[in-house]
């Protein structure tokens, strides 16, 4: 009897989402089973909608949520919310306007579940193994830690799902990045993923959809693979994946839309079935040794320039990194850890869930954040907020003299208005370190939540593994 | 869709930006997308190349005395469009007049989005990148419907760009229409998945 031919995940979540397949003419029509909006990229489409007479074809598969214009200081005296501009508030009544008025679930203001878009998917329950989930925002590839077919889209294509739930895509090639062996002391799922955009290079990815496979992928917490998947597209790849485990089982039993407990068990043998088989194929295989790593940040403005924290600046090679060191003031041969810090920032959709917070309050516990360093901890939903609170992580981070502030995207873009001042240094526990990103001409290090608070106590690009105890649970 | 701007060939003097991984933000800073519209982003492309804070021209910006609509091919160093996926990209750099992108490879999802507003991203191969890159200003025609870029020099290589999408431009073809048109299939498709859950 012939064997069918080994399938890796990519090729068993695309061939279940095939409404018709892809042809030399035409890309395939793949179904979407989540979709998820926020107020930045959403507008045009439900325009475009309107002006076709349109409505969303399936609501029920949409959930919305306000992050990135939102302001994360607690409203004024008078109860108003302090958007950065009449615009930005314009646009978070632009969504709930949509939302409403074409039965679409959203998140709101005062909701209790509102929170980062990558944050609450997963959290709620509605990020599951085996779906499709797209969403206007590059870093939908977060959602792919649970074995989900995720990535991100245009507005054009926002307008698309809307309108058909459907998406014309060309299936994309297939990479495994290997971690082997087991991260060392302080090393934790942003170190790893540093470590691979460093690797295989801010473009390494395109074309690709990246399974991150080994032991010590199969060692983090789904949090830590989220924050993995997350950067893919840092690599240049619109998705990540990790084959469903019992990590990821135990994660989702007992969340608001997993599958109820009737249900459950029958969802997980069907779960267990994505793995990609034995001998399947990948279009490339990358290999990275999880025990040769340290605590990574980034030093130019892609995050592909990534090195050991307790490493030296690089000599730039070409007119882009001559370029890139200028702006970063950074001159070959510091050691990175002699730079001065303006501000942390500790939040996104990368490192604003309780373990990352766990992470950061092991390191500032008892500590004080350095005079003139103003560090922002951010989470990633208001129930991360209120998981956090309940730890009093809150207090860890106020009595260290850092800011406790509302979810939301915050200094991750700056949209809100939470941004540096020009010229100034902040290591960040985001996912971008891009040229104006975080505010004119703000330097931005990229790192882990350990990094970035032990940079909060030193007031200078800090080692934080002297902060952590060994054998940290963070992850 | 009313942006959609049928596209068979351009032809301009080439606007060399020669850096590598001219991200989303670099192209339209994240303060400019609290827009609900997509029209008038052209004054914002490369906001920060080429303004100071008080949003004066500046003079030492590759950009220095270029307006809108003096260039419609760009040429760009390598990962063109990475980062985020904000279409305000392409709807600022078409504002601003380009018709095309050029580089040795661009990000997936700006050229995704590139392509459904008419601004045609084109990957050629190294050599011919270098070339380009070292040519400011060059006189460089561009055929989709021969998939080829011709030098100044008369020298002319190829490109390809994903067949549906090269369609859709040459001929006006909609993919929102052609995907409205296939709601029976996804129908069929809703109708064996949810018979599929319960068995």
């Amino acid at each position: 009897m012939p064997h069918a031919a080994p399938r890796s995940l990519l090729d068993k979540l695309w061939e279940r989402h095939i409404v018709a397949p892809e042809t030399p003419e035409a890309p395939a029509l793949l179904y979407i089973d989540l979709h998820l909006i926020h107020e930045v990229t959403s507008p045009q489409a439900f325009a475009a909608l309107a002006e076709r007479g349109l409505k969303v074809r399936r609501p029920e598969l949409t959930l919305g949520t306000l992050d990135h214009s939102t302001p994360t200081l607690p409203p004024d005296a008078n109860g108003r919310l302090l958007y950065a501009s009449r615009e930005a508030e314009q646009q978070v009544e632009t969504l709930i306007r949509n939302c409403a008025e074409h039965g679409v679930r959203l998140l709101g203001l005062r909701d209790p579940q509102r929170g980062i878009v990558h944050v609450i998917g997963p959290e709620l329950g509605l990020t599951q193994p085996g779906k499709t989930i797209v969403c206007g925002d590059s870093h939908t590839s977060t959602h792919g830690a649970f074995g989900a077919l995720a990535f991100g889209i245009g507005t054009t294509e926002v307008g698309h799902v809307l309108a058909t739930q459907c998406l014309l895509q060309r299936k994309p090639k297939s990479m495994r990045v290997v971690i082997d062996g087991a991260a060392p002391h302080g090393v934790g799922a942003k170190d790893m993923a540093l470590a691979m955009i460093a690797t295989i290079g801010a473009d390494g990815g395109q074309g690709y959809a990246i399974e991150f496979a080994g032991e010590a992928v199969r060692a983090l917490s789904m949090e830590g693979r989220m924050t993995l998947c997350n950067m893919s597209i840092e690599a240049g790849a619109r998705s990540g994946l990790v084959a469903p485990d019992e990590t990821t089982f135990a994660y989702l039993e007992g969340r608001p839309y997993a599958p109820s407990s009737a249900e459950f068990e029958r969802a997980v043998s069907r779960w267990r079935n994505l793995a990609s088989d034995a001998g399947a194929r990948f279009d490339r295989e990358v290999r990275i040794d999880a025990s040769s790593l340290r605590p990574m940040i980034t030093y130019g403005v892609s995050p592909a320039a990534a090195a050991p924290v307790d490493s030296r600046m690089p000599a730039p090679e070409s007119a882009s990194e001559r370029a890139a060191a200028a702006y970063m003031r950074f001159e070959s041969g510091d050691a990175f850890v002699t730079a001065a810090v303006n501000r942390v920032f500790i939040g996104s959709c990368t490192n604003s869930r309780l373990s990352d917070l766990r992470e950061a309050a092991e390191v500032m516990r008892g500590r004080k954040v350095r005079s003139g360093v103003v560090a922002l901890i951010v989470p990633g939903s208001e129930t991360v907020k209120r998981a956090a609170e309940a730890e009093n992580l809150h207090r860890v981070f106020i009595d260290a003299g850092a800011e406790w502030r509302e979810p939301g995207c915050s200094m991750c873009i700056g949209m809100n208005g939470d941004i540096g001042a020009p010229g100034e240094l902040v290591v960040s526990t985001s996912n971008r370190n891009f040229i104006g990103r975080q505010g004119k001409e703000v330097r931005t290090v990229l790192a882990s939540p350990a990094t970035a608070a032990a940079s909060a106590i030193e007031g200078r690009i800090a080692d934080p593994r002297k902060y952590l105890r060994e054998k940290s649970e963070a992850a | 869709m009313t942006s959609f701007q049928p596209l068979r060939s351009v032809a301009s003097r080439a606007f060399v930006l020669d850096r590598n991984d001219v991200d989303t933000d670099q192209i339209i800073p994240a303060r400019f997308l609290t827009t609900t519209s997509r029209a008038g982003l052209g004054r914002f492309a490369f906001y920060d190349w080429r303004f100071d804070e008080h949003g004066r021209q500046k003079n030492d910006s590759p950009f220095a005395g270029v307006e809108p609509g003096d260039f419609a091919i760009l040429v760009a160093g390598s990962n063109f469009g990475c980062g985020s996926s904000r279409e305000h990209a392409p709807w600022a750099l078409l504002d601003f007049g380009f018709r095309a992108v050029v580089s040795s490879d661009i990000a997936d999802i700006f050229k995704s989005n590139a392509l459904k507003n008419g601004l045609l991203p084109v990957t050629v191969d190294v050599r011919t990148h270098q070339r380009l890159l070292s040519s400011p200003g060059a006189a460089i025609s561009i055929d989709l419907d021969a998939e080829t870029l011709r030098l100044p020099d008369g020298e002319t290589v190829s490109f390809k760009v994903e067949p549906f999408a090269r369609r859709c431009l040459l001929d006006g073809v909609d993919p929102l229409g052609f995907l409205l048109d296939r709601i029976p299939l996804i129908e069929a498709y809703e109708r064996e998945s949810a018979k599929e859950r319960m068995s």
